[in-house]
């Protein structure tokens, strides 16, 4: 009935320009994967519909060496997973990011739609956040740099302010002995909203945690980052004493609701659960490396 | 005409169907488009249980593009005090469950519907609508709505003398439970409860309806019966059915679900109004909302036997709900759950209660997984209890021929044992079982049995053969299950030509005689005898037709491998006349070859099925996956062997998904709170294993060609089952489906 108006910049300053220009009659689309079902559901009613799938800058994958990583934010999870690289060096952040949706989701699923669409259960947000990526920004004020876990402000809210598009996710240099990994809890196996998110990232040396990242979803408003169940595992050989506070850690991070997901006690439960069955899979993977 | 031999009988030809669904060709009813249509939507009780005091419907009528709006006023009122049936529908529930009239009963029930130029009008002026409610207290749940003081749905209900929403009762009796508990050495008495559950087709209801100036009207519509359409909206409109054609569309799945009809009168009325075609198509939302499902249910069954295993008493008492109008499957856990036990006293009773949620739909074998569920959960209890394997358990006490059974009738062949001695003696069940294959992960495993009535009923079909030579069929059934197939396979059989020369219709209510419900397993049982009835005549006159070109008596020609041949010696030495060489000849000889067959059918004998299943148990987190399933049946003669496995398996596929994951859930204003596929949680294909269907083919001798139905009581064992195998795992029994993960998580924290 209402006219939509569909635009497809080339460049991100003309993205920014229409998408402050619109004054938040405008969208921004990257695989569509949560605007168009939002749209036909009625929940989100567009004026402008603004493409970036045509900026080089954001379907892009840059290998800054040493496994450092510059991903465009509308790259989708089938082609990143053709990156034999980024494989290698972040097979947790790619787990979690091939896990959304199905095959025909990923050609079109971006983990900058995954991060700005703001659902606390959110694949992909977890292990960006245990990886320690930090996004680039641009909006009609120039450009800024956030940590990942700052974007979410709340279920489908983010910190970004009016025509602030987010650009590209850095992901630092890999010491030797990293590894990450992504698990969460669903009820089905495929098909299914994460009930539970864990997101562990590890540097090991001689069997020994040197750093550690614990990022939990589904669990709170937004994707925490748990520094005190990463405190817990730093200088520990991984023992089971040390997982369990880890585990505690993450069950007391845990400020959820009950929902037809999944009840406060069962989430609570499970954050401690798959903390440690993500951190034995990220361990390995260091060991490996 | 059955044997092992057969050329197409029991081969798995191509579905006639097959090329259309995977090209995108196959019309479905929302594909039907007309020029000048309408787009109608249906306005919606916002609330779960409101008097309607009025509707102004003035500001709608007002909105440009609008062209008809309908309210209960549109619809033929069926008073409370008189019972008006079609088939088991009551017709005073379904007019008041198409359009809500004195009151809306559930949250989704419809209030009102607009036709509009566009889907977008048509909703916008559903919102103009304005609807005075008064809001009343709602109830959902059984055990709230039979308390004493719950909010009454149906004032003039009574039930033991007072208001109720206990709606109707069933008792089904033989001996003295008292006297026969006396006599048990082991008693185990258990209560249970089971969600409501939907019958989950892809395809949503949806309708396209041309009412034409003269007051004919033309319906595509998708559903298990364009009879049935056509009666049901002849009944809520007022028109005759001779000025109906109900044309059915090709079906996106029904499972029971679209036995009754939701749309096509109210699209009827607003097509008459508007004097345009009017199409209506529900969106994921309304059909999860408003339409099926299968109803929940609590129940308490109590099962005596002696020390050496012979049941000697049962007692059972089932709880089920009908939604917001009366009409339960009581019959299904009633009169299913026990009959396939020779048990001397059983009294098994089922009371109906009404709540507010959508009016419950047929769901395979209604009711009778909700009875199964409790009765083979007892029974594994009983085994163990005794020391007995579960299996020699129900073997020792199945039905035999000739006993009478609990509703009524008296057994002709029972193959039950049949079924529980092919999974005894199956792979499976001798497998050994890593019980503890990882710390945290826990195995089991678990076997329960079925019992489904099965149904014959009214079949029509037409064979007619072209003048070509080839041979067109046409059925009145929609073919949800493989009939098409089927039916093809027979007839090319009787006929002795190429399968690939029989083509099979569904024809419309005009085009074909009457013919019942796709639904009740009775489609391919019904329509291959009434198929194969016509076939021979045909048979016949294509008989007569050769004696008449060699002047010789019709008794003096057979009919072999698709030719009429002199059928002995005596009739005389004539080279044989193929079809295509009779068909060629028609015109001369006497006319069209072709005749239709319209029958009431019986000798559908009761259905059977035993199922092992293995579960694995992720302790920590609580889910519980399906390694591996098989499911023994007796399916009497597979006429097309990958329909029949296909039926049994999407049996225990969505006997899986009630088992442990599907469920709704209600907000506290009565609102379903999860209508999408992504949060009603069925099965999707990486849950399930490949399900092992054995298909043990016993002739039913009541049939030409021994066929038995098939699609229901392969749902009936499978909650039972895998509660009985989650047992074997862990040690605990489950008496509360689903067993999601946050349940079985709790029920492990718990003694
Ligand atoms: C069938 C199905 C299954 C799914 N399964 C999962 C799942 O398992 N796990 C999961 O986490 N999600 C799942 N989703 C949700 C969705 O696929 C993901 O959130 C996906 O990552 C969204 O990416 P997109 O590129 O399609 O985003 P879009 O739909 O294009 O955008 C999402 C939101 O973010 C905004 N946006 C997008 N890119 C930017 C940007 N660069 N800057 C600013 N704003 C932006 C858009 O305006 C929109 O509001 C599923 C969706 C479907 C349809």
């Amino acid at each position: 009935m209402t006219d939509i108006r569909y635009l497809a910049p080339r460049t991100l300053d003309e993205a920014v320009g229409a998408f402050a220009a619109a004054a938040g009659g405008a969208r921004i689309l990257a695989g569509g994967t949560d605007l168009l079902v939002q749209m036909r559901a009625g929940v989100a009613k567009p004026g402008t519909i603004i493409d970036i799938k045509k900026i080089p800058e954001m379907t892009a994958i840059e290998d800054l060496g040493g496994g450092a990583f510059r991903i465009g934010a509308a790259v989708s999870g089938a082609v990143l997973a053709e990156h034999a690289g980024f494989r290698k060096a972040w097979p947790g952040v790619l787990e979690a990011v091939n896990l959304i949706g199905s095959k025909q989701v990923q050609g079109r699923a971006s983990p900058g739609g995954n991060l700005c669409n703001a659902s606390p259960a959110g694949d992909s947000v977890p292990a960006m956040v245990a990886a320690g990526a930090v996004v680039t920004i641009q909006g009609p004020n120039g450009r800024r740099e956030l940590p990942v876990e700052k974007v979410p402000a709340g279920p489908g809210r983010t910190n970004l302010t009016p025509g602030e598009i987010v650009v590209s996710f850095t992901l630092p240099a890999r010491p030797k002995g990293s590894g990450d990994a992504y698990l969460r809890m669903i009820p089905r196996t495929e098909m299914d909203i994460a009930v539970v998110g864990m997101g562990v990232n590890l540097v090991l040396e001689g069997g020994v945690v040197k750093a550690a990242r614990v990022g939990l979803g589904a669990v709170a408003p937004t994707v925490l980052l748990v520094e005190d169940a990463a405190r817990a595992l730093i200088g520990s050989r991984l023992d089971d004493a040390a997982l369990e506070a880890a585990a505690a850690a993450c069950r007391a991070a845990c400020k959820p609701i009950n929902d037809k997901r999944g009840t406060i006690a069962y989430r609570i439960k499970v954050a401690g659960v798959l903390l440690k069955r993500t951190a034995a899979i990220a361990a390995r993977r260091a060991g490996g490396n | 005409m059955n044997d092992m031999t057969n050329k197409w009988i029991g081969q798995r030809t191509i579905r006639p169907d097959g090329a259309d669904k995977v090209t995108g060709r196959a019309q479905y009813s929302a594909d039907v488009n007309m020029p000048g249509m309408m787009w109608g939507k249906v306005l919606r009780s916002p609330h779960a249980h409101a008097r309607i005091r009025g509707i102004d419907t003035s500001k709608a009528e007002a909105l440009p593009g609008v062209k008809a709006i309908v309210t209960a006023k549109d619809i033929v009122e069926f008073p409370v005090d008189k019972s008006v049936m079609l088939g088991i529908q009551d017709m005073r529930w379904m007019c008041r469950n198409v359009m809500a009239r004195e009151k809306a009963l559930f949250h989704g029930h419809p209030v009102a519907a607009v036709a509009a130029i566009s889907e977008e009008v048509a909703a916008a002026a559903c919102a103009l609508i304005e609807v005075d409610y008064e809001v009343l207290p709602h109830v959902i749940e059984i055990e709230d709505a039979i308390k004493p003081d719950a909010p009454i749905l149906h004032e003039w209900n009574k039930h033991e003398g007072k208001s109720s929403n206990i709606t109707g009762t069933m008792v089904l009796k033989t001996g003295d439970v008292e006297a026969g508990f006396k006599d048990a050495d082991v008693i185990v008495e258990r209560s249970f409860t089971t969600r409501p559950v939907h019958q989950g087709y892809i395809e949503p209801h949806s309708c396209t309806v041309s009412y034409a100036a003269d007051g004919r009207v033309t319906i595509w519509s998708s559903s298990q019966g364009q009879f049935m359409v056509r009666a049901m909206t002849s009944l809520l409109t007022g028109i005759p059915q001779s000025n109906i054609r109900a044309i059915p569309a090709e079906i996106g799945g029904g499972f029971g679900g679209k036995t009754i009809i939701y749309l096509e009168p109210v699209a009827v009325m607003l097509s008459k109004k508007s004097g345009r075609p009017v199409k209506m198509v529900m969106t994921r939302d309304e059909v999860q909302r408003a339409t099926g499902p299968a109803p929940g249910s609590m129940s308490t069954v109590k099962i005596g036997a002696k020390k050496d295993g012979t049941i000697v008493a049962a007692q059972a008492t089932f709880y089920v709900q009908a939604g917001g109008l009366p009409g339960a499957p009581l019959r299904g856990p009633v009169g299913c759950s026990l009959s396939a036990y020779a048990i001397p006293n059983v009294l098994s009773v089922g009371y109906e209660v009404v709540s507010n949620r959508s009016k419950v739909a047929a769901y395979r074998a209604p009711g009778g997984p909700h009875g199964a569920f409790a009765a083979e959960s007892v029974l594994d209890e009983i085994a163990e209890k005794l020391g007995l394997d579960p299996l020699d358990l129900r073997i020792r006490n199945s039905a035999k021929p000739g006993d009478k059974a609990l509703y009524g009738p008296t057994f002709g062949q029972v193959t039950f044992k049949e079924t529980i001695e092919a999974i005894k003696a199956h792979p499976h069940y001798k497998a050994p079982l890593d019980r503890n294959p990882r710390p945290g992960v826990k195995r089991g495993r678990g076997v329960a049995s079925g019992f489904w009535y099965n149904a014959g009923g009214e079949s029509s079909v037409q064979v007619n053969i072209t003048e070509d030579g080839n041979v067109v069929v046409t059925t009145g059934h929609p073919d949800i299950g493989g009939s098409r197939a089927s039916i093809s396979n027979v007839v090319a059989e009787l006929l002795g030509v190429e399968h690939s020369r029989v083509n099979v219709i569904i024809g419309d209510t005009m085009t074909i005689g009457f013919s019942n419900l796709t639904g009740g397993s009775r489609v391919t049982f019904a329509s291959a005898m009434v198929a194969t009835a016509s076939t021979e005549k045909v048979i016949g006159q294509l008989k007569e037709r050769a004696a008449k070109i060699w002047n010789i008596d019709a008794e003096a020609v057979k009919w072999e491998d698709g030719m009429a041949l002199p059928a002995g010696d005596n009739a005389g030495k004539f080279p044989p006349l193929s079809l295509k060489e009779l068909a060629a000849k028609a015109n001369e000889m006497g006319g069209p070859i072709g005749t239709q067959v319209q029958l009431n059918t019986t000798g559908a004998d009761p259905g059977f099925a035993t199922h092992v299943v293995d579960v694995e148990v992720d302790v920590d987190l609580g889910i519980i996956r399906v390694l591996r399933y098989t499911a023994a049946q007796d399916v009497g003669r597979a006429l097309h062997p990958g329909y029949v496995e296909g039926q049994i398996q999407g049996g225990v596929v969505q006997g899986i998904g009630w088992a442990l994951s599907e469920e709704y859930l209600y907000d506290k204003n009565g609102k379903v709170d999860n209508a999408t596929f992504l949060d009603y949680r069925m099965p999707v294909c990486s849950d399930v294993p490949m399900i092992d269907a054995v298909m043990l083919e016993i002739p039913n001798p009541k049939h030409p060609q021994g066929v038995r139905g098939v699609g229901e009581a392969p749902i009936v064992p499978p909650l039972a089952a895998i509660a009985n195998a989650v047992y074997d795992a862990l040690g605990k029994r489950f008496s509360a489906l689903p067993m999601s993960p946050p349940r079985v998580t709790e029920r492990l924290e718990q003694p």
